[in-house]
C-alpha cells in the first residue's frame, strides 16, 4: 500500500483499501474558515448538538481579517459564539493568519494524519505526510457532528521531481512548470505523490508551497515522504503523538511522470489559467500596476527573504503597488526580527494584516478593470483579485519582488548576483 | 427521484472555475436566492438574469475547479438549473453539488454538440443523452455508489437526519 492508502486503512478501521473503496474515515481534525458561515447552517439543519470533539475542530479567520464589511464582521460574530458555546480548544481569529500557516506552527497538522478544511489548498499539508483534503461547508457540518467523512480511495500518481535547480529558480517555479505540463485537470479525483531528490532536501516552506498548489491540477491531495526537515518541524510543535507512514516498495503508481529541474528557469502563469505556464523569458515585458507577495503559497519567511534581498536599499518602480502580507503573525514577527518588512516598507511596500489578502478578491488590494498584477499566490482565473477585466501573472515571489523594482514583468535572476 | 429531465441548455466552456461561477466580492452573502442571482456572474453578467428556471448548463472538462466554496451549487440550484452536465466535473464542486441535492452528469462531448436555447432529454437511469433537434442519443455515466444514494435521499441533509433517527431509535 501506498502511505496515504494506510493513513486512509487505519482512520477506517480496515487492515487493507485500495484505489475506488469507499471508506468512511475518522477526521483527525477539522478547519473551518471564515467563508463558510453556511457550515453551521447545515450542521444545525441536520441535526447537529455539539461538535463531536471540542479538540479537533477550529475556526481559522482568514479570507475576512479584520472583518472588511458589515456582513463579515457579522459572519465572524456568530462563529465566536459557536466556538464558545462549544468550548473549542483551538480558536485562530483575526490575528491569526493564513489557516494553511497557522494549523502547522500550532502542531495541529503531523505525519499520518487526516486533516479536512473547508479550504481547496488543504492538500498544504502533505507537506507533512498528512491526508489533507479541501470540502465544502455541508460535508464540513457532517464531520462536525460526527467526526467522520466518506471517501473514495484516490488513485495515486508520482510527481518525481530530481536535481537541484539553478539560483534565482525556486519551489513556486517547479510546481507551476509541473502544473503547465499536466494541466489544470491533470490529476481529478486523484492523489499527487511527490517525490525524487529535489523533495528529499527541501525545506517546510518549499514543500508546502508545491502541495499547496496540486488542487491546481484537481488533485484530491498531495504527499510527500517526511524528511528531517519535517521531523525538526512537527516534533517541535504536534500536539499529539503521531506515527510516520512509507510505501510499501512493491507498490504501483497509476501514472509516473519524471522532470529534471537541473536547468530549469524562471516560469510565469499567464492569464487567466493557472495552467497557462510559460518560462518567464518567453513572456512580453508587460507593465504591472500591483504586485503581490503573500498568501498560503508565497507567504512565508523564505518568501519576504529574498523579495528583501532583491529590493534591498533600492525603490519599486514608480507607480507600481506592491502589497505584502505574510501568511501568519508568526511570520510576520519573524520578518520584523530580520528586517525584512521594513527593508520591503522602506522600498516601497505597503504592508497588510496576515491573511490571505487580496488573493479571492474581498479586499486589501483589489484591482481595476485593465489593470496588471504579478502575485505569489495560486489563481488568476478571471475575477480572482477583482475585477474580471483585469490580468493576473503568477509567478515566485524573487521574480514579483524583482517585477516590482522594474515595474514589468522580470527576471529576479540578475539581481540575486551580488 | 425524478431520472428523467426535459429542458434547454446554456452552454459553457472548459475550466469554469468557482471564482467564475460565483465571484468573491458575494461570498459573505448568505440568502440562497440572493446567492443565485450571481450566478455565473464571472461568465456573464446578465446569465442568472436571463437563465429559464427550469434548464440545464452543459460544460466541458473540469467543471467547479477551484475553491471549495458551497456558494457555487448554492447558486446554480438557485438560479433554477435542474441538472450540470459537462465532460468531467472538480471533485470538492461534485462532493457539494450532489451534497445538495444538484445531478452532476458526466456526458463527454455534449457540449460540442449543442448550442444555447437548443432542448435536450436526460435519463438519468438509462445514462442517455437525447438532442432533441436531431434525435441524436449521446451514453452519459449513470451515477452511481454514494452520490446516488445521497441523490435518491434529495441530498445529504435529508439522508443524514434519516439516519440519525435511524441510529437513535
Amino acid at each position: 500500500m501506498h502511505a496515504l492508502e494506510k493513513i486512509l486503512a487505519k482512520a477506517s478501521g480496515k487492515s487493507q483499501v485500495q484505489a475506488g473503496d469507499i471508506v468512511t474515515a475518522k477526521v483527525d481534525f477539522a478547519e473551518i474558515n471564515d467563508l463558510y458561515l453556511q457550515t453551521l447552517y447545515s450542521f444545525y439543519e441536520m441535526g447537529g448538538k455539539r461538535v463531536w470533539d471540542s479538540s479537533r475542530a477550529a475556526f481559522v479567520f482568514d479570507h475576512y481579517a479584520p472583518a472588511p464589511t458589515i456582513q463579515s464582521a457579522a459572519i465572524h460574530k456568530e462563529m465566536r459564539q459557536f466556538a464558545r458555546e462549544n468550548e473549542l480548544t483551538y480558536h485562530f481569529d483575526v490575528q491569526s493568519g493564513v489557516c494553511h500557516q497557522v494549523m502547522p506552527e500550532r502542531g495541529v497538522v503531523y505525519p499520518g494524519m487526516i486533516l479536512v478544511a473547508t479550504d481547496s489548498h488543504t492538500t498544504t499539508h502533505g507537506a507533512f505526510g498528512a491526508f489533507g483534503t479541501g470540502v465544502g461547508a455541508t460535508d464540513m457540518a457532517t464531520i462536525l457532528i460526527t467526526g467522520e467523512l466518506w471517501f473514495r480511495v484516490p488513485e495515486i500518481i508520482e510527481i518525481r521531481l530530481e536535481g537541484e535547480p539553478p539560483t534565482g529558480v525556486y519551489p513556486k517555479d517547479v510546481i507551476l512548470y509541473v502544473l503547465g505540463q499536466l494541466k489544470a485537470d491533470g490529476a481529478v479525483y486523484k492523489a499527487i505523490d511527490f517525490t525524487g531528490s529535489y523533495v528529499r532536501q527541501l525545506g517546510v516552506a518549499g514543500r508546502m508551497t508545491i502541495c499547496n498548489m496540486a488542487v491546481e491540477m484537481g488533485a484530491k491531495t498531495a504527499y510527500m515522504q517526511p524528511n528531517k526537515a519535517v521531523l525538526d518541524y512537527v516534533s517541535q510543535r504536534a500536539v499529539r503523538p503521531f506515527t510516520v507512514e512509507y510505501t510499501d516498495p512493491d507498490f504501483v503508481y497509476q501514472e509516473q511522470y519524471i522532470f529534471d529541474l537541473t536547468s530549469l528557469t524562471p516560469q510565469v502563469s499567464a492569464p487567466h489559467s493557472v495552467d497557462n505556464v510559460h518560462p518567464l523569458s518567453a513572456i512580453e515585458p508587460v507593465k504591472v500596476d500591483q504586485c503581490l507577495i503573500g498568501t498560503c503559497t508565497g507567504g512565508r519567511v523564505e518568501d519576504f527573504a529574498v523579495a528583501a534581498q532583491i529590493l534591498r536599499g533600492k525603490k519599486i518602480a514608480p507607480g507600481v503597488r506592491m502589497v505584502v502580507i505574510p501568511a501568519s503573525q508568526q511570520v510576520q514577527r519573524t520578518c520584523l526580527e530580520r528586517g525584512y518588512l521594513q527593508e520591503l516598507m522602506d522600498a516601497g511596500a505597503v504592508m497588510a494584516a496576515p491573511g490571505c489578502g487580496p488573493c479571492l478578491g474581498v479586499h486589501e488590494g483589489i484591482l481595476a478593470p485593465g489593470e496588471v498584477c504579478i502575485s505569489s499566490s495560486n489563481r488568476n482565473f478571471p475575477g480572482r483579485m477583482g475585477s474580471a477585466q483585469a490580468s493576473i501573472y503568477l509567478a515566485s515571489p524573487a521574480t514579483v519582488a524583482a517585477s516590482a523594482l522594474k515595474g514589468y514583468l522580470a527576471d529576479p535572476r540578475p539581481l540575486l548576483i551580488d | 427521484m425524478q431520472t428523467v429531465f426535459t429542458g434547454r441548455v446554456t452552454v459553457l466552456g472548459n475550466n469554469i472555475d468557482t471564482d467564475q461561477i460565483y465571484p468573491g466580492r458575494y461570498l459573505e452573502l448568505v440568502d440562497p436566492v440572493e446567492i443565485g442571482h450571481h450566478c455565473l456572474e464571472g461568465v456573464d453578467g446578465d446569465l442568472a438574469k436571463n437563465f429559464r428556471q427550469g434548464d440545464f448548463l452543459v460544460a466541458g472538462s473540469n467543471f467547479g475547479c477551484g475553491s471549495s466554496r458551497e456558494h457555487a451549487p448554492i447558486a446554480i440550484l438557485n438560479m433554477g438549473a435542474l441538472l450540470v452536465l459537462a465532460d468531467s466535473f472538480a471533485r470538492i464542486f461534485y462532493r457539494n453539488g450532489i451534497n445538495l441535492g444538484l445531478p452532476l452528469v458526466i456526458c463527454k462531448g455534449l457540449w460540442k454538440q449543442v448550442k444555447d436555447g437548443d432542448w435536450i432529454t436526460v435519463d438519468l437511469e438509462q445514462g442517455t443523452v437525447r438532442l432533441e433537434a436531431t434525435g441524436t442519443v449521446m451514453t452519459c455515466e449513470k451515477i452511481q455508489g454514494p452520490a446516488l444514494t445521497i441523490l435518491q435521499a434529495g441530498g445529504i441533509k435529508p439522508l443524514f437526519r434519516q439516519r440519525m433517527s435511524q441510529s437513535s431509535q
